[in-house]
């Protein structure tokens, strides 16, 4: 503060700047409000109100004969006693187990190849990974639902010139397996290029300091890289526990071709839609989606304790 | 380093966590509300045509929500007569995203058309939630006698209102491929014995073809079928009863003959209306299609590389010698409860519905097929021979077809719930070639719980 000023600054310095810094203070609280006011306007009317109603929702059960009645918590037991959503959030839980890991692993093994150095055509290659999502969910969807057609799609016209019978993609057992792959190839673009910016955030002398040492290129990434990775991979791994969950579009375009495979309640949120807009239960459905963002939060606090202890042991 | 990233992390999260569950905003978007807005306003009061002059005179905007594409032609014929009223034709998407937009309009109060394109199977979807107006007062009873009995009682409601005009119709009949059935020395089934017939020896001498594929999505055919067999799945019985019988003797009927078909592979049940099928009816994999008057020339337009090769023909009887169909399909024009021109609207619904100019323009330049009795006389519609069904005159046959359609089907107060359950229950039982009476059960009882959970005192 004043230690490096001179005496004569000094004696007349604080009063005034305390002043001014007091007046600053209180115009800065104001001036930051401001700033945030209009986050919080859109914050508050499209968020916390919205949420709040349907909160208030989700405790009434309107009928077509007889109007709305107080159902209390009526929605909910019958929710958690739902098969068809429970079914639903046991799918996406294995959708999350399986399809998550290979994407994320892809997804690391392309951002280190592309930060090795050793590609030749490094700027293609992130660019030809990250393409895919840069197509809408809808159109990829769309692409590869005909790719899979049973009759002429491509792997069907394929397997026609070979004589063998192709695999039935939209098939009962493979639809979670041909939807998994949709994700994965719309997501692993996203998720690298958040690996590989983290990458390029790790300070040069570490990597000096390992070749000294003597490490080559795969000891460098095993010891030195992939640890510095782990809060990305974190984030990672969160939007991707809200991804699975919150699975709608793929299944729900799906369901043109396959109507039979995915019914209405083949995930959580499509059961929402479904109950939304088909049976006219905005209650129930209001129901649903507040439980299924029950499930969220504890899953992705779940995974966040998991990793941050063992990040700590 | 890290523990800052842990917290905003957690910050991230939490915001995620709140946006998974705005998900709901769209639900509480449309939530709103629930008053019933007090009924009718006290029942059917005739508006004098002294009214109605006026109102016709009157400068008037009125919105029109359709999907029938360039429906403009119509509405400039009734500008033209009106010019007091303008007319804004609105798009709001084809059926099922229509209604849903409409509802959560109708909720909302703002943003509702005056006039709906509405297809018959929802009358009484919407007729329940008092979302239609009834079109007695404007004098829309004198409009009976122009239209063909079934589809006149597909718009009157059980007190005898009147809740839309007829635009279009699908009596149902069979198109099939001519070059396929002489190949494989097939003759074109008279009854649902013989198709069965046609179906195993088609499907025995070329494994790849299918003398028809029965879609696992169509709800639309199967009721269409039902229709057809004299089943009456559904009956209104009051303003809060309904009658709900999906897995009578008759409708087991009709689901174990097509089970028996579907189980031995000589149906194909793929989904319908999308790409694969499309290519399917251009390859030839079906032999034929169980469709709608609306069929042929939508065939035309999506099977372009099989013109010629089809024909038409009535859809075979469940008794030889009979002459029944049912329907698949069409639409009528409905005013909106609440709008605040109503006399302006109704007349836009009577006006482009009734006027032989406009009607001739709807079946002509639209393909939509008629539902007045004068133009289904009318030779130069029904003598038109079509060169893609080698110069058949299709139409005149479909005008025939459209007499034999049973007057007393109805259809359910919660259409969209019966066809989503029909789905996940027989639709599923085609695709999994397992038992569809057993499904039909399924669908019954589902259906009833739905009903039963809506407050309807249901009868079985």
């Amino acid at each position: 503060m004043s230690v490096n000023t001179t005496d004569r600054l000094g004696a007349r310095a604080p009063s005034r700047a305390d002043v001014r810094r007091r007046a600053r203070g209180v115009s800065h609280a104001r001036t930051g409000y401001l700033f945030v006011a209009p986050f919080m306007l859109v914050f508050l009317g499209l968020l916390v109100l919205p949420l709040a109603y349907a909160a208030y929702l989700s405790l009434f059960q309107e009928r077509l004969i007889g109007g709305t009645v107080f159902a209390g918590l009526g929605n909910y037991t019958r929710a958690l006693t739902d098969p068809r959503l429970l079914h639903g959030v046991g799918r996406v839980g294995l959708f999350f187990l399986i399809q998550v890991p290979i994407m994320l692993a892809i997804a690391l093994f392309a951002a280190l190849a592309i930060d090795s150095g050793l590609l030749r055509v490094a700027k293609g290659f992130r660019l030809g990974i990250f393409l895919p999502y840069a197509v809408p969910a809808v159109v990829a969807t769309l692409m590869w639902g005909y790719l899979y057609g049973q009759d002429f799609g491509l792997f069907a016209q394929l397997a026609d010139k070979l004589s063998l019978s192709p695999p039935k993609f939209l098939s009962s057992d493979w639809m979670l397996g041909s939807i998994a792959n949709i994700v994965t190839w719309e997501f692993t673009g996203y998720n690298m290029i958040i690996l590989y910016a983290a990458l390029r955030a790790v300070p040069h002398d570490l990597y000096e300091a390992a070749a000294v040492d003597g490490a080559g290129a795969i000891r460098t990434a095993w010891s030195i890289k992939i640890p510095a990775l782990r809060p990305a991979l974190l984030v990672c791994l969160i939007f991707s526990v809200i991804g699975s969950f919150q699975l709608f579009s793929e299944p729900q375009l799906m369901q043109r071709l396959a109507p039979s495979v995915i019914d209405g309640g083949y995930t959580p949120n499509l059961y929402g839609y479904t109950l939304a807009f088909t049976g006219q239960e905005v209650n129930y459905a209001a129901t649903v989606s507040f439980l299924l963002g029950a499930v969220i939060v504890v899953v992705s606090y779940a995974v966040l304790f998991v990793t941050t202890r063992r990040s700590r042991s | 380093m890290f523990r800052f990233q842990r917290t905003s992390l957690r910050r991230r999260v939490a915001l995620a966590a709140a946006l998974v569950l705005s998900g709901s905003l769209a639900l509480a978007a449309c939530g709103g509300g629930g008053d019933s807005s007090g009924g009718q306003p006290a029942a059917a009061k005739t508006v004098s045509q002294a009214d109605i002059d006026k109102a016709m005179s009157t400068p008037t905007d009125l919105t029109f929500w359709t999907w029938v594409p360039n429906i403009q032609k119509e509405v400039d014929l009734f500008q033209k007569k009106y010019p007091a009223i303008k007319v804004k034709v609105v798009n709001a998407g084809q059926g099922g995203p229509q209604y849903t937009k409409l509802r959560t309009a109708l909720k909302a109060k703002a943003g509702f058309p005056d006039a709906v394109q509405i297809e018959f199977q929802y009358i009484p979807t919407f007729s329940l939630t008092k979302s239609l107006m009834d079109l007695r007062p404007y004098g829309a009873e004198a409009l009976k006698d122009k239209f063909v009995g079934w589809t006149w009682q597909q718009v009157v409601g059980s007190n005898g209102e009147v809740w839309a005009v007829p635009q279009d119709s699908g009596p149902m009949g069979m198109l099939y491929r001519k070059d396929i059935f002489d190949k494989y020395g097939i003759a074109v089934p008279k009854t649902w014995d013989e198709f069965a017939a046609a179906a195993r020896k088609l499907h025995a001498a070329d494994p790849k073809l299918y003398l028809t594929n029965l879609a696992q999505s169509q709800a639309g055919v199967w009721f269409g079928l039902l229709w057809q067999a004299g089943v009456k799945p559904f009956e209104n019985t009051g303003a809060d009863s309904v009658k709900v019988d999906l897995n009578g003797a008759e409708s087991k009927k009709v689901a174990d003959y097509w089970s028996g078909l579907i189980k031995d592979g000589s149906v194909s049940t793929d989904a319908d209306f999308n790409d694969q099928w499309y290519q399917a009816l251009n390859r030839g994999k079906y032999a034929t299609w169980i469709t709608a008057a609306w069929g042929p020339v939508f065939l035309e337009g999506s099977a372009k590389a099989t013109s010629g090769k089809w024909r038409a023909a009535p859809l075979p009887q469940w008794e030889a010698g009979k002459n029944v169909s049912g329907n698949w399909g069409g639409s009528t024009t409905a005013v909106v409860q609440g709008t605040k021109n109503p006399i302006a609207a109704a007349k836009l619904a009577e006006f482009i519905n009734t006027d032989p100019e406009s009607t001739k323009m709807f079946a002509t330049q639209q393909f939509l097929f008629p539902v007045t009795k004068s133009l289904l006389a009318d030779t130069s519609f029904v003598d038109r021979p079509l060169p893609f069904y080698g110069g058949q005159t299709v139409n005149k046959l479909f005008a025939g077809i459209s007499d034999t359609v049973d007057t007393k089907f109805q259809w359910p107060p919660f259409l969209d719930q019966a066809y989503s359950d029909w789905g996940e229950t027989v639709g599923k039982s085609f695709a999994n070639k397992s038992d569809t009476s057993t499904a039909l059960d399924q669908w019954q009882d589902r259906t009833t719980k739905y009903a039963k959970n809506q407050g309807f005192k249901v009868e079985q």
